[in-house]
């Protein structure tokens, strides 16, 4: 047979690895997968400060597993002991008082990181074709997201848990003809009780974590499938060097693994100063009314959700029908989920967008974060006509997408991604 | 649009650090609501003559059900003579928690409602709650203890502490009647004034609130000073690791162009 | 201006040795990080603040117990056998060494007051960890010189047997030869407050906690 060699194809594969890496490679694929996942896969270099947020959502998600993990082995569910052992694990368990604060802290992080990391999705178009199910799979990521929280906030049995599962749960009363029976079945009592605590002990611990996991790996196989986007919104892929590499691609490792090392450290120190000087940070990531045992006869003066779903739930309140007022609240949720239908641009990233995008989504952050200070405060007053203000600029930034993206002038996308060298 | 991040983090700080400031003294002629504890743990005479205070004139009705004796002196450097000979109940071991001797359902009998367990008390209502309740006590002979409260009116507590205090007389300040109006003209705080002195003076007496307090605020979060002095160094480490962390990225990104 | 987005020039030992230097600086670091960041999960497994209080010395009035009587009470959830040796048993004590594994007590878990043949403070109380050395059964008293039952062998000194396996330990808790247990019972800290009261787990001669 004639050993034809070509010229001009990939370099020859090395050889193959012997010894204990030769024995273990032919059995699991560990070279392989730091060949085309760390060292082979290339990323765009054009990353700015917007693009830690993914990373960082995967720190939080660990902390909060193994915090949760070791919080599980100090804390009773009961409503007999639930409160008491909260207290056990902040006073008598050794350093109980930081198990506990990390994970308090980490829970209100993970919802920040998760919100900018979205923001980014929003700013560069990343959701759009063929990224759509990447945006999907993120958005189950942040919906099991919210479960996981409020099925958490629970277990401590304070009496914002109490008040708070009371009047999440019985927001489901409100879907037509089974509502009232869905109620009494989430609760599994007739008012929320020790059956609900335990129940929603065993699906935020288990259940809702397994599902996180799950999700988040989907949302990572989606991701790998087309890699990233950019901050110029054009695809790295389709200018490849003699080598098959993206010319405008670097390998993730060792670029973006100690990128990304950088960033965790700057977000830990941030992250302690919370921890060590102000775990409650002013009432909003540890609630004074939650310093009480839940008490099913005293209602705190003001519910309020913790600060993370506060903009959902002003929408809520902004409709002075139940129903109307409870449907609106779970379409501002999911409306997110039509985001890569939605928008019509045939530009991805809002740099090369016209001034009605831009405008559009600088109104959207503003009103998302209004909403969120104003489902914080009593719905009475001034506060009440803002919040309706404010519904109506949220779901008209969706809405009336389809048109301005479509019809607004954009700017020519440039060919190669814009870059500047790193000091 | 880059402006974004660290904008939003200083509204969220900005947001968050009203709800921090411990504000100054309010001083007697200021309204009651502006009274501020200005409390802090990291004084430990402070700490113990709060200790002390509780021991004497509250624990006789409330108890601190999550902390131990044994807890307080490791922490407030009490040596174990005086715990026993000062603070620890006959019969009572080192080891047992801070309970009142008054039966629960005695209590509710007598005030027609428990007093609450105050472990967590300033945590769940702040510093400043606490302060003005204890400095909030007035005459109000149609109420059962013949006493009333501006921080909390209708309280089911009698005025434990009058012997220290004093017995005080609230003064409203002459308002408004609206015309016309059916309602009654409301009733603006003014001032209190002492009607009969107690054992301490106005300031002495500020100062026993104060300390007692600042245990009720220790008792709330007993780790709360080993949190923030580990916090120091914990920052500092995390600042050292990620400069060195960032020159290592520098140094590798140098072959970026 | 070079095709792909990294340049490779090969620069020179300079950035390599810095980078390196950087590279370890960091692990370095990092690595202290992570054991500072463990400390707190694995040492939240120690007994905590409530384990520590039940685990709070065990006091017992023994001005009850009769001569030649056991009682077992606990302290940090191990059963703690108490019992007043009669005159004669006591005497009986340095009669059986060589049917002993270690009669000096040295390679066993005693507080120094009670490495001696007495194996106690004083002579009529034996204070010991009722858990056999051996894998932890509770051992039965069979005080009675003389008992002629088969599993305690001929010239039965009185003393303890362990049921589970067939160990045997003298009125000093001292394993006899031929037990599968090869260490004498333990002797928890205890000491006497005063004639009639027993604190086990405060050592004899000082007053903390032990």
């Amino acid at each position: 047979m004639v050993k034809v060699v070509q010229v001009g194809t990939a370099p020859p594969t090395p050889p193959k690895p012997t010894g204990f890496r030769g024995w273990l490679n032919k059995r699991l694929p560990v070279d392989e997968f730091v060949d085309t996942q760390l060292t082979g896969y290339y990323a765009p270099k054009n990353f700015n400060i917007w693009y830690y947020f993914g990373s960082l959502a995967l720190l939080v998600l660990v902390m909060q597993l193994v915090t949760g993990i070791f919080l599980t082995m100090f804390y009773k569910v009961g409503e007999a002991t639930a409160f008491d052992s909260v207290e056990y694990i902040m006073r008598e368990v050794e350093w109980g008082w930081l198990i506990r604060y990390l994970h308090s802290t980490g829970a209100s992080a993970f919802f920040i990181v998760v919100y900018l990391h979205m923001f980014r999705g929003m700013l560069y178009g990343s959701y759009k074709a063929p990224r759509e199910l990447l945006w999907l799979f993120g958005m189950a990521v942040y919906l099991a997201l919210m479960a996981e929280a409020f099925l958490g906030y629970v277990l401590p049995w304070g009496n914002m848990s109490f008040w708070g599962a009371q009047v999440i749960v019985n927001l489901f009363s409100t879907i037509p003809a089974i509502g009232p029976g869905l109620v009494e079945w989430i609760r599994g009592d007739y008012g929320i009780a020790d059956a609900t605590l335990n129940r929603f002990f065993a699906l935020h611990v288990v259940a809702v974590p397994l599902a996180l996991l799950l999700l988040v790996m989907l949302h990572l196989v989606a991701l790998r499938q087309n890699g990233s986007s950019n901050p110029d919104g054009i695809e790295i892929k389709d200018k490849v060097g003699p080598d098959g590499k993206p010319l405008d691609g670097i390998p993730f490792h060792p670029y973006y693994t100690i990128k990304d090392v950088v960033g965790v450290g700057v977000f830990f120190v941030l992250f302690s100063i919370i921890v060590f000087f102000v775990p409650t940070f002013g009432g909003l990531f540890l609630e004074a009314p939650n310093f009480e045992p839940a008490n099913p006869l005293s209602t705190p003066e003001h519910i309020a959700p913790v600060w993370y779903f506060t903009p959902y739930y002003a929408i809520l309140r902004a409709v002075p029908d139940q129903k109307i007022g409870a449907l609106l609240m779970f379409l501002s949720v999911a409306v997110f989920l039509f985001l890569p239908w939605l928008d019509r641009s045939p530009v991805k990233s809002m740099r090369y967008r016209g001034w009605m995008s831009r405008l559009a989504l600088g109104i959207f952050a503003v009103t998302f974060l209004v909403l969120m200070y104003l489902g914080l405060q009593p719905a009475e007053g001034l506060y009440v006509l803002l919040a309706r203000i404010f519904t109506i600029l949220y779901f008209a930034f969706f809405l009336l997408m389809p048109f301005y993206t479509r019809f607004e002038k954009t700017k020519p996308v440039p060919e190669r991604v814009t870059y500047h060298a790193h000091a | 649009m880059r402006m974004l991040k660290p904008a939003l983090l200083i509204a969220l700080l900005a947001v968050s650090g009203g709800a921090f400031a411990a504000g100054g003294h309010g001083g007697e002629g200021a309204p009651w609501s502006n009274w501020h504890a200005a409390n802090s743990t990291t004084s430990t005479p402070s700490l113990q003559r709060g200790a002390a205070n509780f021991a004497g004139y509250c624990q006789g009705c409330h108890s601190l059900k999550y902390m131990r004796y044994s807890r307080m002196a490791e922490d407030l450097g009490i040596p174990a003579d005086q715990l026993d000979k000062l603070l620890l109940p006959a019969g009572h071991k080192a080891t047992d928690y801070i309970m009142s001797t008054m039966p629960p359902a005695d209590a509710e009998a007598w005030f027609g409602k428990a007093p609450p367990d105050l472990s967590l008390m300033v945590r769940a209502r702040g510093a400043d709650y606490v302060y003005q309740f204890l400095k909030g006590f007035y005459l109000d002979p149609a109420k059962p203890t013949g006493v009333d409260n501006v921080r909390l009116a209708g309280t089911a507590m009698p005025h434990v502490l009058s012997e220290l205090e004093g017995v005080k007389h609230i003064v409203f300040k002459a308002s408004e009647h609206h015309e016309g109006s059916a309602a009654p003209a409301e009733k603006v705080f003014d001032r209190f004034e002492l009607v009969s002195p107690g054992h301490l003076k106005p300031e002495e007496y500020d100062e026993f609130v104060r300390d007692t307090v600042n245990f009720l605020d220790y008792v709330s979060e007993p780790a709360q000073n080993k949190r923030r002095a580990l916090g120091v160094w914990v920052v500092l480490f995390l600042l050292v690791f990620t400069w060195f962390a960032w020159l290592l990225k520098k140094e590798y990104w140098k072959e970026v162009h | 201006m070079a095709d792909s987005g990294v340049i490779t020039d090969g620069e020179g030992d300079v950035d390599l040795s810095r980078r390196k230097f950087l590279t370890a600086a960091t692990v370095a670091t990092g690595a202290i990080g992570a054991v500072f960041v463990a400390t707190p999960f694995v040492a939240s497994w120690r007994p905590s603040e409530r384990a520590r209080a039940m685990g709070a010395p065990t006091e017992l009035d023994v001005s009850k117990l009769e001569p030649g009587q056991m009682t077992i009470v606990n302290w940090r959830k191990q059963p703690i056998y108490v019992v007043r040796r009669t005159p004669e048993m006591v005497k009986g004590l340095p009669s059986h060494d060589g049917a002993l594994k270690d009669p000096k007590s040295e390679s066993s878990d005693q507080p120094e007051y009670a490495k001696n043949e007495m194996r106690a403070v004083k002579a009529d109380f034996l204070v010991l960890v009722g858990t056999c050395t051996h894998l932890g059964c509770l051992p039965k008293a069979r005080f009675d010189a003389g008992n002629t039952a088969p599993e305690l062998g001929a010239d039965w000194p009185g003393g303890f047997f362990c049921p589970c396996h067939g160990s045997k330990f003298d009125l000093a808790g001292r394993v006899f030869n031929g037990s599968p247990a090869s260490v004498n019972l333990r002797v928890p800290p205890y000491s006497f407050a005063d004639e009639r009261t027993l604190v086990i787990g405060v050592d004899a001669n000082e007053k903390g906690v032990a």
